[in-house]
């Protein structure tokens, strides 16, 4: 309290607000940090005590093998067996490999051509460098340049697809699955909402017998027993069937992630719709999905990523996909006993894959926030 | 100002919820230019029965027609006489993802195929009428109810309707906003265009109604010029109902 000067009773009372004064030391910059964050009571120091000797036993040993004691040049001899090191050799002898699959070596340069396009694609994706728009439109054209990169015809060298693999077919079979999935999958999830009793039994008769089975099943199913069922003489070749059967399977989770969007829509936003005279198709693609998408972006990321895991499971049916390639290059006799450097590349590179994806439907939902 | 000219016929027109029967043996004929407050307790069927004209609900027995256009399954028809009725509702339902200009500029754009250029032209001029054409660029989130009922009422008038019905414009608003929805309806009813407003305003039922119809249980109880109605009803629900209320 301000102790009152004596009042005249002539002018008004003035008020003076104090200054500021800093902080107490404890309570802020490293030492406040570290008081709240990891010494806040008995219990908690004693848990960061716990932590620090755990980290301590683990970090140094893990850098050792992995960075000061690794071999990082020469050839399949540079890493005798027992070495305590990581042998990054190896990878490095098996990169192409684990990239492309068996691409035959001289036509190198078109899937990394498409590589290329690829990555700097998703730059501009992510970096927001190009209009939405035109980016999806980028985005659903590519496959086609792309396959014919890869697979040749019309004055390229064709490559047989039994010579394909690697984190090239993963993305391959992640990227075109997403890109047919999802707008798949909104048009089952409007479709279960119809009321046109015929579109909705056939959306339901989709969605539930697809999502009551594993993906494994499905993929034995394309790759094995469709062909039993086709006319003869209807050859569809492996790998397509096993794409249809990763899009079917994916669809259905998208349909069920999208109906859950279109749910939150309130019935006035049909009703302020329709009596501005818009019809049906207008209202769901401008005003509706707009907003369900924008509810379920998290969600819709998710299946992003659990799509790209999946198709790891490709190698089942005989596919080499990259986690194929990983186990395959740990088997060559000339390199035995690099099965740990195999796979902590192999989850390496998922990681790196998934978590972009992750953070960029972080991003994606705070600029969403934003408006 | 009122024409000859009939804007909406409702002749013998019934309605189900299921089997609750919720309209019952409407007959209503509404002139150019007449300006009609529909009240009534909850669940008379006031909305339902609004909502039908523009066929946000589908009735089941008799006839309505609108401009000389009827309204049946024909989807065509249907479409036609939206694009002819504005409405505005009592939770303003405006598009949280556009902005205010671009939900008035929506419906011209997208079922009249009007030019952007022309269509943001007639909404600006519009939000000057409803006196906020300086919350062109924000998004309906951030307006007050008042701003937003506003706005709702201007993105109606964008599709130059020729009649305008209101379902409860002022029931979520705060006290202090709903003067200003209530001008710019007084404005609007000045103005000479068809309007059928559910309300329970009676302040604003007398200042601008023709006509004042009382509903209950589904059915039109009473209607008359609004100062026989209110200082005259002949039905004893009727008195009962205004005494509750004023």
């Amino acid at each position: 309290m301000n102790t009152p000067p004596s009042w005249s009773g002539s002018s008004l009372l003035v008020f003076k607000p104090r200054p500021s004064l800093p902080a107490p030391r404890q309570t802020v910059g490293i030492i406040g940090w570290l008081r709240t964050n990891l010494f806040n009571g008995w219990f908690n120091s004693l848990l960061t005590v716990i932590a620090l000797g755990l980290l301590w036993q683990t970090v140094p040993p893990l850098l050792s093998w992995a960075i000061f004691d690794a071999v990082w040049t020469g050839g399949s001899d540079a890493c005798p067996p027992g070495y305590e090191g990581a042998c990054w050799v190896f990878i490095f002898n098996k990169f192409r490999v684990l990239m492309v699959g068996l691409y035959p070596g001289d036509l190198l340069w078109r899937p990394m051509l498409a590589g290329g396009i690829f990555v700097t694609l998703a730059a501009v994706t992510v970096l927001r460098l190009m209009n939405p728009g035109k980016l999806i439109a980028l985005w659903f054209l590519l496959p086609l340049p792309f396959y014919w990169l890869i697979a040749g015809g019309l004055g390229l060298t064709a490559v047989d697809q039994s010579l394909w693999g690697g984190l090239m077919l993963s993305l391959g079979l992640a990227t075109i699955g997403v890109l047919i999935s999802l707008p798949l999958g909104i048009l089952l999830a409007l479709g279960r909402r119809s009321n046109v009793a015929i579109v909705k039994s056939i959306c339901v008769g989709i969605i539930e017998p697809v999502r009551g089975v594993p993906l494994i099943t499905i993929l034995f199913m394309a790759s094995v027993m469709m062909p039993l069922f086709l006319p003869v003489g209807l050859n569809i070749n492996n790998l397509l069937r096993v794409q249809i059967g990763i899009i079917l399977f994916s669809a259905a989770y998208m349909a069920e992630v999208v109906r859950g969007g279109l749910q939150a829509i309130s019935l006035g936003q049909y009703d302020a719709a329709k009596s501005l005279g818009l019809n049906y198709w207008k209202t769901t693609a401008l005003i509706v999905l707009p907003q369900a998408l924008r509810h379920v972006i998290p969600s819709l990321i998710g299946r992003c990523i659990a799509l790209f895991k999946d198709t790891s499971l490709v190698i089942i049916v005989g596919l080499l996909d990259f986690l194929g390639m990983v186990k395959a290059s740990a088997q060559d006799p000339e390199w035995l006993g690099h099965d740990t450097e195999a796979y902590v590349f192999c989850a390496l590179v998922f990681w790196i894959i998934c978590f972009s994806m992750s953070r960029y439907g972080r991003s994606l939902e705070r600029q969403k926030e934003e408006e | 100002m009122i024409s000859q000219d009939i804007m909406i016929q409702m002749i013998d027109v019934n309605k189900w919820y299921g089997n609750f029967h919720v309209l019952k043996e409407i007959n209503l004929t509404v002139h150019k230019g007449e300006r009609i407050v529909i009240c009534g307790p909850s669940g008379s069927g006031k909305s339902t029965l609004i909502r039908c004209i523009n066929r946000l609900e589908e009735h089941q027995e008799g006839r309505i027609i609108v401009d000389g256009i009827e309204l049946t399954k024909n989807l065509k028809n249907i479409e036609k006489i939206r694009s002819e009725v504005g409405m505005v509702f009592q939770s303003f339902n405006l598009f949280p993802h556009l902005t205010i200009l671009q939900n008035l500029t929506f419906a011209p754009i997208w079922a009249r195929r009007m030019p952007r250029a022309e269509a943001e032209k007639i909404a600006t001029k519009h939000l000057e009428r409803v006196r906020i054409p300086e919350q062109a660029d924000k998004f309906p989130g951030q307006l007050s109810g008042g701003q937003q009922q506003r706005v709702a009422i201007a993105r109606a008038l964008c599709m130059n309707p020729k009649i305008m019905l209101f379902d409860e414009p002022t029931s979520a608003l705060d006290p202090e906003m709903i003067k200003e929805v209530l001008d710019v309806m007084i404005e609007l009813a000045n103005e000479g265009i068809t309007m059928i407003c559910v309300s329970h305003e009676m302040g604003f039922a007398k200042t601008v109604a023709n006509r004042v119809i009382f509903m209950d249980g589904g059915e039109i109880v009473e209607e008359n010029e609004p100062n026989e109605f209110f200082n005259n009803p002949r039905w004893d629900r009727t008195q009962l109902f205004l005494s509750q209320i004023l």
